[in-house]
Parts: structure tokens; C-alpha cells; sequence
């Protein structure tokens, strides 16, 4: 199989910028969010449609992020 | 100092296109996201996964050679073969798994450039299937401990500044302004770096694409911070994985003959009681 729609963006979640990488495989739309620097993948998932996928690793991703602490340098 | 790319250890994504499934080649995603492999893969890859196979699950310690014979003799892979890497993040893991089988004394691994990210933007074909392969005996070498870096090491490189200290994290993560990539765990209690290391994130290797820059921009790119292959050179990180990869641009893109992973890094440094942290 071939991966379809294929599209990789960046935007800002919960402050952070992010990468978020989505394509189709099958009847199934993969969805992984990295941040953009170090570059990691941290939150994925997969849905019916693009925006479900999309919807549910942005959700896991904006909980994630919020957790990481920022301290004074 | 040997400066001068080893030939073999990059292959491009047509390279494994076309010989993915050849007789004596085995190809390994090897991924950050342990689930990236079940949504599509290489066809006739096969998938390690890092925490449960590429390490040992009882100790801190990297994967013990008989689980490693375990493992590739299970995926068909004898000390012969041509054992293929590649997985997400620009290969972070891959390049682990990569100084884990050097480790071992194999012969012929090799890196597929850009990536799980590269194959993807090319549209390349992806399978969902397990594939199995026949079992193959494999024998595990003396482990090379030259290309690890243990905690005594590192702290004789900062008292007698015998060898330079690459610290290949986040410029956040650096400065201590952060404790882990964002989104991910903090494994450490101090945020910082080792005194007197040298900040080169990990990304400037690579370009957008995902592949390695050439020779002579990582020769730019390391010279700029006085990093020449002189001298001993110690990788480290958060988990040893990002300095995986650093050191494998470094020994095998740059030719430096004396290149070390930490890969206690920054989840050890900066957990030790006492320990010198600098900061910013």
C-alpha cells in the first residue's frame, strides 16, 4: 500500500511548536505530533478521518505539553 | 585524524526500495514511538523495539549479548548479513541500535538516510503485515568498549579536560531551562549540562529532509566548536539515543577515531548526588 494524503505542518500547542504529521494507510488516518525542537515524537493516533485522528493526537499532545515545566535560567 | 566518510554505512531510501527483501539483507525499523512500525512499515522490515529488546529490562544497561543472538537469530539475521536501520525522529534509534551492534563486533550495518520521515514524504510503499523470517544463528563479539563512555570517564574528562564533551540536546534542555524534550517525562532532578561541554543539538546533522549533511558541513559544523577528531570526543544526551546518532556522524560521516556515547548522559548526570552542573 501506498500512504495517501500525506501533510506535515507545524503549529503551536500549549505554547510549544510542534510538527504534526498526517497520512492515510488503507481505510486508517495516521496522525503523529513531535516537537520541533528536539524533534521527538510524542503523541499519536489514528482515527476514521483526518480530523478525528488529527483531533485525538492533539488532544493527547496539548495534555503532554502541559506537563513539561519551563524553569528560570 | 582520519576525515573522510566511511564508505557504506548511509543508504538511500531507492537503495532499500530495491533490495529490501535481497537474500542476505535485513531491514529494521527501529523507532522512538514503539508503535510506529504498526502504522506502516517498509515491506519485509522487520520491527525492534527499543525498550523491551535493545536493552536489558532488569539493570540499566544496554541489550546483553545473548538476548542480542536471541533477537537477530529470531529475525533470520546471522553475522553475515547486512543488517539495514532505519525509524522515526531523523533516526534517533536506528543510530542506537546501529552503536549497539558495533558494539558487538557486526560487521556490516548501515543506516538508511532519512529515515522512517524520508520514506513517508516520498510515498513510498508501506506494509501493515508481521513478516517472520527463518532463524539464523548469530554469535555476539567481545563487546568494543571503546565506543562507550562510562560515568567514571566522563567525570576524569571534566577534571582533566582530556576529552571534549558534546552535548547534543535541545539548546532549552542545555541551559536547564527545561528537564526533557517537551511533551516527554522528566528523568532527571538538576536541569544543566556537564561543565565545560560543547552545545551541538543533534539536528544539525541532518537536513530538512531528514538526511545527513555532507563531509564538509559537519566538519564546519563540529570545527566551529573546536570539535576536530584531535582529540577524544564523549557524545551524551538524555538516554544515550540523540548521542547515538551524533556519534555516528562523528565516527562514521566525519572519520574520527575516537568518538565515545555516553549513554548514562543527562538521566545519570543529572540525577548524581554532588555532581558539578553548569549552568547556562
Amino acid at each position: 500500500m501506498k500512504p495517501e494524503e500525506y501533510s506535515r505542518r507545524q503549529e503551536e500547542l500549549a505554547g510549544w511548536a510542534v510538527t504534526i504529521e498526517t497520512y492515510k494507510l488503507g481505510d486508517v488516518y495516521h496522525c503523529t505530533i513531535a516537537n520541533v525542537d528536539p524533534g521527538a515524537r510524542f503523541a499519536r493516533a489514528d482515527g476514521a478521518t483526518r480530523l478525528e485522528a488529527e483531533g485525538r493526537a492533539v488532544e493527547k499532545a496539548t495534555r503532554y505539553l502541559a506537563q513539561t515545566r519551563k524553569f528560570p535560567v | 585524524m582520519a576525515t573522510n566518510t566511511l564508505p557504506g554505512v548511509l543508504v538511500t531510501t531507492d537503495w532499500v526500495a530495491q533490495h529490501a527483501t535481497d537474500a542476505g539483507v535485513r531491514v529494521v525499523e527501529v523507532d522512538v514511538d514503539t508503535t510506529a512500525y504498526d502504522q506502516g512499515h517498509v515491506p519485509g522490515s522487520a520491527g525492534w523495539n527499543w525498550t523491551t529488546e535493545l536493552c536489558d529490562t532488569l539493570v540499566r544497561d544496554i541489550v546483553p549479548a545473548k538476548k542480542l543472538e536471541e533477537l537477530l537469530g529470531k529475525n533470520g539475521i546471522d553475522n553475515k548479513t547486512t543488517i539495514v536501520l532505519y525509524g522515526d525522529n531523523n533516526n534517533w534509534f536506528a543510530a542506537w541500535a546501529f552503536w549497539q551492534l558495533k558494539i558487538y563486533g557486526h560487521d556490516d550495518v548501515r543506516i538508511m538516510d532519512g529515515g522512517r520521515k524520508k520514506w513517508l514524504a516520498e510515498g513510498r510503499d508501506l506494509s501493515t503485515d508481521k513478516t517472520s523470517f527463518p532463524a539464523a544463528t548469530y554469535k555476539a563479539g567481545t563487546p568494543d568498549l571503546s565506543l562507550r563512555a562510562f560515568l567514571p570517564e566522563v567525570q576524569q574528562a571534566v577534571a582533566g579536560k582530556k576529552a571534549a564533551l558534546v552535548d547534543v540536546r535541545s539548546p532549552q534542555e542545555f541551559t536547564g531551562e527545561i528537564l526533557a524534550p517537551p511533551g516527554l517525562p522528566e528523568t532527571c532532578q538538576r536541569g544543566g549540562h556537564i561543565p565545560g561541554a560543547k552545545s551541538i543539538p543533534w539536528g544539525k546533522n541532518c537536513n530538512e529532509d531528514g538526511t545527513f549533511k555532507t563531509f564538509d558541513e559537519l566538519k564546519a559544523l563540529y570545527a566551529e566548536k573546536g570539535i576536530t577528531g584531535d582529540q577524544p570526543v564523549i557524545a551524551y544526551c538524555r538516554i544515550g539515543e540523540r548521542s547515538s546518532l551524533t556519534w555516528f556522524a562523528m565516527k562514521y560521516l566525519l572519520g574520527f577515531d575516537n568518538v565515545k556515547n555516553y549513554d548514562g548522559s543527562w538521566t545519570e548526570w543529572g540525577n548524581l548526588v554532588g555532581a558539578a552542573v553548569e549552568k547556562p
